[in-house]
């Protein structure tokens, strides 16, 4: 059996692989988006971007329906965009094995929240396991499909940011190829209308007792006792190895891996049998409040935190109350050191212009939320996935109706939009509102590093594909003011904003097109430098924020190592000062 | 053998990345249990990241914890600063002679910190100064500067030097094996 050094995403991809997984759907979102990335390299899966959470689902859930296993991957709020189809799917169950992986992200590493998704499980009535590695997490993936289809039903797998993106030591295996199972009509299955949804709820309910019992023999969820037998402690995840990690076999662990339904029965006899009962989790009381409720007495979240990312040093400190000596301490003082946007990126001279134009702007999830920052700080709001348009019209109706008025921009990407803007921009054009909407097209999914969606004219495995035309959409909707600028034109941006300021019956949409400038073979080409004999030092550039513009005492610099040549800052320099030196 | 932990910091864009990777497949080869903790997405944005390297005969945590790292591995000056909690009094700091400032230095807000240098040379008694992208300049790429380091840390840690040039091998671009192997190897033979 070979060895090798996988993240926690590509073992998941190695046991789709492995296990006989056919079909494979996405989207995009840190930190799950590299287990579609890698299935899409295995040429026996079929793998698709989906343009939501939602759409990712439901594709897969056909494909189960039709007998084949399938996998569907998403970050934690992905899952809140796919909960419409996950809560009525416990109910028809599926046919060929079907995993839901949820991919968390505990402190908020590159997320706008930390839900626990652990709770979705007992909420929507499905079964979950929990990898603590990435060899659980392959071969977890093989358990999950052979769950699903023990018992006809969906099964969450849910990873964090440490278990996703960390890389540990994995045996690999042989594909076992599924045999895609016959799909039979069976519309009191499938079909939920509330005369069938009835009787499914009762089975439901019968498969859950079920899958409580399968629980309470899956070899997965074991104890591992210790030199100490008073103290016991309960976890699961990646919060089984940094009980590991502090406490080594000090301790005895019950480690849970399948943590919905959980074996009661084994919770019960383990905590007979030690004197006293911690639960170790991140974030949520999720396995605290479930077993404080079996009537068992436990500690948890008064001694770990519940808030951001557990870390063994926690659990020294706290648990095993040992002091946490530091040597040399950070030092506090010093400049902090920010996400920001690249040299070269064409969201910047946006956020530049919008910021003289003095009005509300509601953005989105991307890249471009970076505009938040200063210098630019151009953004108002960020919520999720295409709230921009939509929270924008709400803004501006309310008001309206309430004799106020402001300027309202919106802002949001192209994948973004094709994600859920769409129908928000529907509701403006429907209801008459007169905001201006700015899609920020770079022509691919960015801060996710790069993946494709439907309109970038290439499939999830690079082959080309039909690309849909944003404008084509806008205009279907009934925009009837679209346009389209290069978002390295500052002046034709400029226009295309104070023209929609002047249409007055119902929205406007600007699309601002020019495509990220770290796609290969797409950026821009030039270098630029300020000349300094002509340069009058009133450093009106550096509001730009372009990592490439540098100050030392008085002196203004562009770093030649970092411009790409955008000469976005030509056109803000009011003293011509900036000039092309090269070609870069 | 006992576990041992590696942590590097640096800037989104310096080759954390493939440094991390260089490292963590020679010792995987070398039959180590191995487990590497790195963050994606919006922080490669031009922000601060971190890789944490841990291996020995048995890894549970891939997180390495405050005051326990046997090396901190700093591609950039202030990047080393904000992390030396977790050395011990033993441990040893690899620091890049480099100064990348953030965006409140580029635009004159902020200062960048003259005496991070002397301060830490005063602080921590195992404290190697590299100038790597001088190295790597001298070897034909400038951003083969984190291949200088991995060679001095493979030093400091006392790997098998063709262990890592065979990784090299398997790892790098063709076109850019040659001046990455050549980068290692200053890194490697620095006196230090
Ligand atoms: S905007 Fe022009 S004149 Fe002003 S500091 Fe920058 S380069 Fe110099
Ligand atoms: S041309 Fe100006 S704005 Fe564009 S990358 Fe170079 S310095 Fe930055």
């Amino acid at each position: 059996m070979k060895k090798v050094f996988l993240t926690g995403n590509e073992a998941i991809a190695r046991g789709a692989y492995e296990y006989g997984v056919t079909f494979a759907s996405a989207y995009p979102g840190t930190p799950s988006t590299e287990i579609l990335e890698n299935i899409a390299k295995y040429s026996e899966i079929y793998a698709e971007w989906a343009p939501n959470e939602k759409v990712a689902l439901e594709a897969a859930v056909g494909a189960s329906m039709a007998g084949a296993r399938a996998i569907v991957s998403m970050k934690h709020v992905g899952l809140n965009v796919a909960a419409d189809p996950l809560f009525t799917l416990a109910y028809t169950g599926v046919n060929g094995g079907l995993v839901i992986v949820t991919a968390d992200d505990p402190g908020m590493h590159s997320s706008q929240n930390e839900q626990d998704n652990r709770n979705f499980a007992p909420f929507a009535k499905i079964p979950m396991l929990e990898p603590s590695d990435s060899q659980e997490a392959k071969d977890l993936v093989g358990e999950a499909l052979k769950i699903s289809e023990m018992f006809e039903t969906p099964v969450l797998f849910r990873t964090t940011t440490r278990i996703s993106h960390s890389r540990s030591v994995v045996q690999i295996g042989e594909r076992q190829p599924a045999e895609i199972k016959p799909y039979v009509k069976n519309q009191e299955k499938f079909a939920m209308i509330p005369g069938f949804a009835r009787k499914r709820r009762l089975i439901l309910k019968e498969k859950l007792q079920a899958l409580e019992e399968y629980s309470e023999k899956f070899p997965y969820n074991r104890i591992e006792w210790g030199i100490n037998q008073d103290i016991g402690i309960i976890t699961s995840g990646i919060s089984y190895q940094y009980v590991k990690e502090v406490f080594g076999d000090e301790v005895s662990v019950l480690k849970l891996t399948m943590t919905f339904p959980l074996p009661k029965k084994l919770i019960a006899s383990f905590a007979e049998k030690v004197k006293e009962v911690y639960v170790v989790e991140e974030l949520d009381p999720y396995l605290e409040n479930q077993i404080k409720a079996m009537g068992i007495k436990v500690k948890g979240k008064e001694v770990i935190p519940e808030i951001g990312e557990l870390s063994p040093e926690i659990l020294r400190e706290r648990l095993k109350r040992e002091k946490v000596t530091v040597a040399f301490k950070p030092y506090t003082a010093v400049p902090s050191r920010p996400p920001v946007l690249c040299p070269g990126c064409p969201h910047r001279g946006i956020f530049y212009v919008l910021k003289k134009m003095k009005a509300v702007v509601t953005s989105d999830i991307g890249c471009y939320s970076l505009g938040v920052l200063p210098p630019l700080e151009s953004i108002d709001s960020i919520l999720c996935m295409g709230a921009s348009i939509s929270m924008g019209h709400g803004f501006k109706k309310a008001y309206e109706a309430n004799g106020k008025d402001a300027p309202v921009i919106t802002v949001i990407g192209d994948s973004t939009f094709l994600h859920s803007g769409i129908t928000s921009l529907m509701d403006a054009v429907y209801n008459r509102s007169n905001t201006i909407n700015i899609i920020v097209d770079n022509s691919i999914t960015a801060m996710t590093g790069h993946q494709h969606h439907p309109g970038t004219g290439y499939n999830a495995k690079e082959e080309p594909a039909p690309a849909v035309s944003l404008e084509a959409i806008c205009k279907a909707l009934g925009v009837e003011n679209v346009s389209v600028v290069d978002s390295y034109d500052l002046k034709a941006f400029e226009d295309a904003v104070k023209n929609a300021m002047n249409h007055k019956d119902g929205p406007s949409v600007i699309i601002a097109r020019r495509a990220c400038a770290l796609l290969k073979g797409k950026g821009p080409k030039g270098l630029y430098a300020v000349n300094e004999e002509k340069c009058k030092k009133c450093k009106i550039c550096l509001r730009l924020g372009c990592p490439a513009i540098q100050v030392s005492g008085d002196r203004v610099f562009i770093n030649p190592l970092s411009c790409v040549g955008c000469a976005v800052c030509v056109q803000v320099c009011p003293f011509g000062s900036i000039e092309k030196v090269g070609d870069n | 053998m006992a576990v041992k932990s590696v942590f590097i910091s640096g800037v989104g864009g310096q080759g954390t990345i493939l440094a991390g990777k260089v490292i963590t497949t020679a010792l995987v080869n070398q039959g180590y249990d191995v487990k590497m903790s790195e963050v994606h997405g919006m922080a490669q944005r031009g922000g601060s990241v971190i890789t944490q390297i841990r291996y020995g005969d048995r890894v549970y945590s891939p997180l390495i914890e405050k005051g326990r790292a046997d090396v901190l591995l700093a591609f950039e000056k202030l990047e080393a600063v904000r992390y030396i909690d977790y050395l011990s009094p033993n441990s040893t700091l690899i620091l890049n002679d480099l100064e990348m400032p953030p965006a409140s230095v580029l635009t004159g807000k902020e200062a960048y910190p003259q005496d991070i240098v002397p301060r830490l040379k005063e602080e921590i008694k195992n404290i190697i100064v590299v100038n790597a992208v001088n190295i790597a300049r001298e070897c034909g790429e400038i951003r083969a500067q984190n291949m200088v380091l991995v060679g001095v840390l493979a030093r400091v840690m006392d790997w098998s030097k063709n262990a890592f040039i065979e990784v090299i091998r398997q790892v790098v671009s063709p076109k850019y094996v040659q001046v990455n192997i050549n980068a290692f190897e200053r890194g490697w033979e620095l006196n230090v």
